[in-house]
């Protein structure tokens, strides 16, 4: 009696063919199939730029997985070592940004796109990290507060006593405002300013950058520090119709640094070192300083472009003119732990 | 062979649990010490400071209102008493961290609650209304210990339903009041109970890093993260949480050794339940309006203010679309974990000794993150030695069976909570009078016979209530979720911090609400595992006090 092949094959087959069909199951399992993907992970909230990596995708067919991992993104990817699945790391600070790279968890990226549309203080100039957007530490004021321009120096003046609101000084938005100050004034003078914010705060330094517009709104204090595209994002409604009232309470006043500009800090990527899907993270990288993406992080997210010449949004626009202080990026993200532990010692957050 | 393999079993199991304490120490050991003199000059002082007074006022509230409802439900009788009893075990259902900001809403100067009074006292300025503010230790303690008191509730009610009738009324009839025999029989048989119940509070109190960081409350552990997330110092951050961890074992320790010798053992006894007081009038309205009072702030209120902004939500913009998903997801993870917490539960109650039951003790008393940051070196070597079995083997490139995996995500919770499956079961098998065990023996079962044929049946209930807790703590879990889930994977208490991460509080008032539903489920299901409810959630956190198992078997 004859059987059909395909009931007699598997008896012959060798167990070779089965290792080679496990690995097979397991390279499969692995990397997964079909159309080409690219993994970024994020200590960015992806939601943010869900439509910027949608619009990637519809255009590109590339498809973008991404993870979320706020606290612990280095050690992760630093575990998952040369087998990590991760093309793009993406953060929301330059300190993280920059930490990534010194642990080696990067790689050069030569992009002649990239470097067009990137200038210079805001990218590694071998190539390590990117800018992609850039938010400015702003004071939020009442709507009828007598203030119409500030230094951050001025924070410190007493004549703000009690009247001041501001997260947590261990926060990494904080954190890189001190450690420019630290930058641009050194140690003892930053150590006095931090002083004298602190004796002007008129709450504990807590909660989100939100929070002080709340506060401003109910009053609580008269000014704060806050990123600039909070004001965006609760103008938009998005956080619903309260976030709406606070932000309607308060107005932005464009701060700077005597002699300086305005501290921002960004948001950037690096390619991670051993990116299964190099050529797509470069791609995807590109893609986000086109003229088209840096639009969209302007409409969606409120940040400032990091290309010259983007268009601003208009509602961007509206918060003033914005100078950029001229602090290299990196000085700042060298100064992060002395800064850090300024905020400690003058107990900024007690 | 069977012990053979079973001691086998056991020290693998140990060094599994023991590895991110191990690995952590690593860690540690790589930093150089050149943070201690900056902490102890500027942060210790302050942070342990506290820490300290965080950690007693929230002990004073677990225990005064976990000892004073479970007294009341168990006392007396008033109208709607088996209401109360069930529904004071709600605050198990939300997070802290979903409570704080639910709070920091309801009670800002534009919240309800502020504006209703400034309505009420005609006052048109919010700066002219001095309301206490929220953003303080005090309001950081009296919110975890509105939401942890269950912990302490659940095994000093069991106690007392189980235990203090013969001497409360022989009090009783001796003629002393109320009061005094309350502070001076009821509160010391009760010690064990609330020992264990509040140790199991303060913990979750010490480990909390959202609400407590949300409120601006500077605790060790907040210190921690500064360390480790802003200074780029890992092996410092490390060396704080070992130092922790060192003081929680000691302080657990020296807390077990002194009611050692207190000796409150009891007699091994079950009496019948105590006679409840009925009370009338006044004093019923009285005791029903002390009682709900727990249950409105720890539960009703913060839910309630969900519900609320979930369903304006939803009516605006229907359900987020990826719900659905994120709910499968959730109760696969905790699913998977409760499982294996319970098979792991039963495995080491089963083991003589209490060493191991010790060591799987560990993961709860450490913050989740650093729990989940200390695993990922261990998993990472079991992924590079897999890898190289495999090219040696089949020759194929593999991929990542560790870290990034759904396993990995598994494992944490297993190392987190497995201390809840074993206090269980633990308590399950001491309900079991030896001498069945010892005739399922004497009748030709092994050890294995008389496990699975006496003791698995008779302490079902208890390994499945342990369960359920592990399973709420599971979904409500986020920290190690955040850090070590796949990619595009996500689950509620993720999907609520991303929300929450970019101001979107209504898209995700949905999902912490179906957090609570989910946790609630569970919680629910514990109330109907039997009659006497409260003795098996109450033996699912008893695993640290074997002189409370005793009194309440």
């Amino acid at each position: 009696m004859t059987r059909p092949d395909c009931v007699t094959r598997p008896r012959r087959r060798s167990p070779l063919d089965l290792r080679a069909a496990l690995a097979i199951c397991l390279s499969l399992a692995a990397t997964g199939v079909g159309a080409a993907e690219l993994n970024l992970y994020t200590t960015r909230e992806p939601g943010l730029i869900r439509p910027l990596l949608d619009a990637y995708t519809a255009k590109s067919g590339t498809k973008v997985n991404t993870v979320f991992v706020e606290k612990g993104l280095a050690e992760r990817v630093a575990a998952e070592g040369s087998r990590s699945q991760a093309d793009i790391l993406m953060t929301v600070d330059i300190g993280n940004l920059i930490e990534i790279v010194d642990k080696g968890l990067s790689q050069p990226v030569r992009s002649t796109i990239l470097e067009a549309a990137v200038p210079a203080q805001l990218r590694d100039l071998d190539g390590h990290w990117y800018a992609l957007s850039m938010r400015a530490r702003v004071l939020y004021a009442a709507k009828d507060a007598p203030v119409e321009t500030a230094t951050y120096e001025s924070l410190a003046d007493p004549n703000w006593k009690g009247k001041i609101c501001i997260r947590s000084g261990q926060h990494p938005y904080n954190t890189a405002l001190v450690a420019a100050f630290l930058t641009r004034h050194g140690p003892e003078k930053t150590e006095t300013w931090l002083k004298g914010l602190k004796a002007n705060l008129a709450r504990k330094a807590a909660g989100g950058d939100r929070d002080v517009a709340r506060d401003i709104a109910a009053d609580l204090c008269d000014i704060g520090v806050g990123n600039s595209y909070y004001v965006g994002l609760m103008k938009s409604g998005r956080g619903g119709p309260e976030q709406q009232k606070w932000a309607d309470a308060i107005k932005v006043v464009m701060p700077a640094f005597e002699g300086g500009g305005t501290h921002v800090n960004i948001s950037g990527a690096v390619v991670a070192k051993s990116a299964p899907n190099r050529d797509e993270a470069v791609k995807l990288l590109e893609y986000l300083v086109s003229d088209e993406a840096q639009v969209v992080y302007a409409k969606t997210d409120y940040e400032y472009p990091v290309k010259a010449g983007a268009t601003i949004d208009p509602l961007l626009a509206s918060l003033g003119k914005l100078t950029i202080d001229t602090t290299p990026l990196v000085e700042i993200a060298r100064n992060r732990k002395a800064a850090s532990l300024l905020a400690d010692k003058v107990g900024f957050d007690n | 062979m069977g012990v053979v393999a079973g001691r086998t079993a056991a020290i693998l199991l140990a060094a599994g649990l023991l590895a991110p304490v191990l690995s952590l120490a690593v860690t540690a050991a790589q930093g150089n010490g050149e943070n201690w003199p900056h902490l102890f000059a500027y942060v210790l002082p302050q942070a342990v400071w506290d820490t300290v007074l965080l950690l007693t006022g929230v002990g004073v509230v677990v225990v005064a209102v976990g000892v004073g409802t479970a007294w009341l439900v168990t006392a007396f009788d008033f109208p709607g008493r088996r209401w109360l009893d069930a529904a004071l075990i709600l605050p198990l259902a939300i997070p802290t961290y979903v409570v704080a900001y639910a709070y920091l809403d309801l009670l800002h100067p534009l919240g309800p609650i502020q504006g209703g009074l400034r309505t009420l006292l005609g006052v048109t300025r919010p700066r002219d209304l001095a309301f206490p503010e929220l953003r303080s230790l005090p309001g950081c303690m009296l919110l975890l210990g509105l939401v942890l008191y269950p912990y302490v509730y659940l095994p000093t009610r069991a106690l007392f339903l189980m235990q203090a009738r013969s001497m409360i009324e022989a009090a009783r009839t001796l003629g002393a009041p109320p009061a005094r025999v309350f502070f001076r029989v009821v509160v010391p048989i009760a010690r064990p109970a609330i020992a264990l119940g509040a140790s199991l509070a303060l913990m979750e109190a010490l480990n909390d890093v959202g609400a407590a960081e949300f409120l601006g409350v500077r605790t060790l552990t907040v210190q921690v993260y500064a360390t480790w997330v802003n200074r780029s110092d890992l092996p410092g951050a490390a060396q704080i949480a070992l130092a922790m961890l060192t003081g929680v074992i000691a302080l657990l320790a020296l807390e077990r050794a002194g009611r050692a010798m207190r000796g409150h053992a009891g007699s091994g006894q079950r009496s019948p339940p105590m006679s409840r007081t009925r009370l009338q009038g006044g004093k019923a309205f009285g005791a029903m309006a002390l009682g709900w009072l727990p249950v409105l702030f720890g539960f009703a209120l913060p839910a309630g203010y969900l519900a609320e902004a979930a369903i304006r939500r939803v009516l605006a913009s229907g359900l987020p679309p990826t719900l659905g998903r994120e709910i499968a997801q959730t109760m696969l993870f905790a699913g998977g974990a409760t499982l294996v917490t319970a098979v792991l539960g039963v495995f080491i109650a089963a083991n003589p000794g209490r060493w191991l039951s010790r060591i799987a003790g560990i993961g709860y008393a450490l913050p989740g993150t650093i729990l989940a940051i200390g695993l990922m070196p261990p998993l990472a070597l079991i992924d590079s030695a897999s890898a190289h079995l495999l090219e040696a083997t089949i020759g194929a490139t593999a991929g990542l069976f560790g870290v990034g995996t759904a396993a990995a995500l598994v494992a944490a919770y297993v190392i987190r909570f497995l201390t809840i499956a074993t206090g269980a079961t633990e308590a399950g098998f001491g309900r079991i009078p030896p001498s069945l065990t010892d005739a399922a023996r004497m009748l030709g079962s092994g050890r294995i016979g008389a496990l699975v044929r006496v003791q698995l049946p008779l302490a079902w209930p208890a390994i499945l209530s342990g369960g359920l807790l592990v399973f709420v703590d599971c979904v409500k879990e986020l920290p190690a979720t955040l850090l070590l889930r796949p990619l595009n994977v996500e689950t509620l208490s993720t999907h609520l911090y991303g929300e929450a991460a970019r101001g979107t509080y209504e898209d995700g008032a949905v999902a912490a609400l179906l957090i609570v539903l989910v946790a609630l489920l569970p919680v629910l299901l514990l109330l109907r595992t039997s009659g006497d409810v409260a003795r098996r959630p109450m033996a699912a956190i008893g695993h640290d006090a074997p002189d409370a198992r005793d009194v309440m078997s």
